[in-house]
């Protein structure tokens, strides 16, 4: 499988990372690598098996529905790289 | 009397129980040598004023008699733990300046059994690794490497991505330090510093608190240089933890009380599908002496088959990238962290991801969000989940007619940095024993098992049935003793 750089620009763009134009020859080069390593998977027979949900033997467990926690909105924002009033601050998004 | 930095756990808890010593004495001993280490680049942070008063607290602990388990022993942080109120980074730029307000579960089961904490470790950036090389802070040079610190012949790795907890131990700068292993990061990194390492059963430590790579994968476990240090660290880190939903509600046993010697009888399995292409032949051999170990012991040794070792790694290449792609989204430069500004909010989205996530965790992350797009999530991610069973299947039957697996720790001796770096496949290559067993979600062990030519240490690896620590830690004590491994690294603080 070999990924070319639109395409490594159109994931680049669906996982939020800005990759330079310059980059993307490179980058396209190392994902195809990878992806034709996984390729051998094709060699496994898979017919009827189940794929893993999780390796540990039990359900999840449940618990009530109900608060718990919380009420400390100071110390949640306290890492926030710009926060005012309660909220966190972020460009603007509606016109 | 031994040096206060050379004293294992089982050692340094005796001395503070005869008060030969005071946990202050030996905390400030380890204070200086984690000052000695600075030219390896090992801590990310370090804490001594922390580590003199948390020491100060538990020689009053002692004092009044009611010192926990780990009472006084200074130990180092992965930092990918969060700690509370000092700065967790996972070695990434996009982390900077966070300085959690809350505690991981492990850690803070390990300062409420007493422990001390002396700083926070070195590691690839966002554990995603095997060298320790990747972070935004810089590599971890191994005291293995030769030469005088700083004009190193070589510099050589510590493995990873848990490679500063491994060279801080190696390096005796602490007793013990926690791991975190998704395919190898705990185990790796102690076979290439001659040091102890458990990756326990997936589900034994809790996750809460420890920054996410790829949340089926990843376990958090001890690292010591021995295996009854390991054991005393394993139950201070184990429980149960509500706040984490895959932890299980399981007794944790007494670990120490499990190493009897005794493994007479026990059937030890030697997987053929691991004689791969590219072991080295010393590593060859010394699995040959491993198995000669525990046959002298009493154990029996029986050839099992894991018929899809082979398509691990693909699978976790798979897996472990498209769970990160998701774990990784929260890092948006709006609740912590670096902040790029761009002109509207998705540019400054892919700004700040572009100019915070270092190389390999891009590629990572750009192959999970491929794996999981529309029109390839079946041909890929599924496909590898079945695989994943498939792996599990293997072990569920070699574990039919034997108690307990040995095999080498990893293909070669610990590289050179710079080596192996060009091509990511080549560099995957490292975890090849390792990655099957945390997707199939197994406890293994590795110990150092001797040197090999090149002067630098190899281990074994022993792999356990689910919960069953205890004949892992049984089986590893006897290689430990067998192979009698004393040998120092050049440099020791």
């Amino acid at each position: 499988m070999s990924l070319d750089k639109a395409t490594v620009a159109k994931i680049a763009h669906l996982a939020r990372i800005k990759v330079p134009d310059e980059e993307l020859e490179s980058l396209a080069g190392e994902l195809s690598q990878i992806l034709t390593f996984v390729e051998q998977l094709n060699e496994v027979d898979t017919k009827d098996v189940p794929p893993m949900t999780s390796v540990a033997a039990q359900k999840l467990r449940r618990r009530k529905d109900e608060v718990t926690d919380g009420g400390y909105a100071a110390q949640v924002l306290s890492n926030g790289p710009e926060t005012a009033e309660g909220f966190y601050v972020v460009p603007k998004v509606v016109e | 009397m031994t040096a206060l930095t050379h004293l294992t756990m089982a050692e340094a808890l005796d001395g503070l129980a005869k008060k030969d010593f005071t946990a202050v004495e030996l905390t400030e001993a380890h204070v200086r040598a984690v000052e000695a280490v600075r030219p390896f680049n090992i801590f990310i942070t370090e804490t001594p004023d922390a580590a003199l008063s948390m020491a100060k607290a538990s020689d009053e602990r002692r004092a009044q008699g009611s010192a926990g388990p780990m009472d006084g022993l200074p130990i180092a942080v992965k930092d990918l733990f969060c700690t509370k109120g000092v700065s967790t980074t996972a070695g990434s730029h996009i982390l900077d300046g966070f300085k959690p307000e809350y505690e991981s579960t492990v850690t803070s089961q390990l300062w409420r059994d007493g422990a001390v904490m002396l700083g926070k470790v070195n590691l690839d950036e966002f554990a995603m690794g095997s060298a320790t090389i990747t972070a935004h802070q810089g590599e971890t040079v191994s005291p293995w490497s030769p030469g005088a610190p700083g004009a190193w012949e070589k510099k050589i790795v510590a493995g990873g991505s848990s490679g500063g907890s491994a060279a801080v131990i190696a390096a005796r700068a602490a007793l013990g330090a926690t791991g975190t292993d998704t395919g190898g990061s705990i185990r790796q990194p102690a076979g290439y510093t001659g040091t102890v390492g458990i990756k326990p059963t997936y589900g034994r430590c809790s996750r809460w608190g420890i920054v996410a790579y790829a949340s089926s994968l990843d376990q958090a476990g001890p690292m010591t240089r021995t295996v009854e240090d390991a054991a005393i660290m394993l139950r201070s880190m184990c429980g149960f933890d509500p706040k984490d939903s895959t932890s299980v509600d399981m007794p944790v046993p007494d670990f120490r009380a499990a190493l009897t010697g005794d493994i007479r009888g026990l059937r030890v399995g030697i997987p053929k599908e691991y004689r791969v292409e590219g072991l080295s032949a010393e590593i060859a051999a010394l699995w040959d002496q491993g198995i000669a170990w525990l046959k002298e012991a009493g154990a029996e040794p029986v050839e099992v088959s894991l018929p899809h070792t082979k398509y691990a790694l693909a699978a976790y290449y798979i897996i472990a990238p498209a769970e990160a792609s998701s774990n990784l989204a929260r890092y948006d430069g709006v609740r912590y962290g670096l902040r790029v500004e761009g002109g509207n909010l998705k540019e400054m989205y892919e700004n700040t991801r572009g100019a915070g996530f270092g190389k390999e965790v891009q590629r990572r992350i750009l192959i999970g969000t491929y794996v999981l797009s529309a029109g390839y999530y079946d041909a890929y991610y599924n496909k590898a989940r079945q695989v994943r069973t498939r792996i599990k299947w293997d072990f569920d039957e070699a574990f039919k007619s034997c108690d307990v697996i040995l095999t080498p720790t990893a293909p070669s001796t610990p590289f050179a940095i710079g080596e192996k770096m060009d091509d990511p496949v080549q560099m995957y290559l490292n975890d090849v024993f390792t990655v099957p067993i945390n997707l199939a979600g197994l406890p293994a062990m590795s110990v150092p098992a001797g040197l090999g030519a090149d002067g630098l240490p190899l281990g074994l690896q022993l792999i356990g049935r689910p919960f069953d620590e205890e004949t892992l830690l049984r089986v590893g004590q006897v290689v430990e003793k067998a192979a009698n491994f004393t040998a120092l690294p050049p440099f020791v603080a």
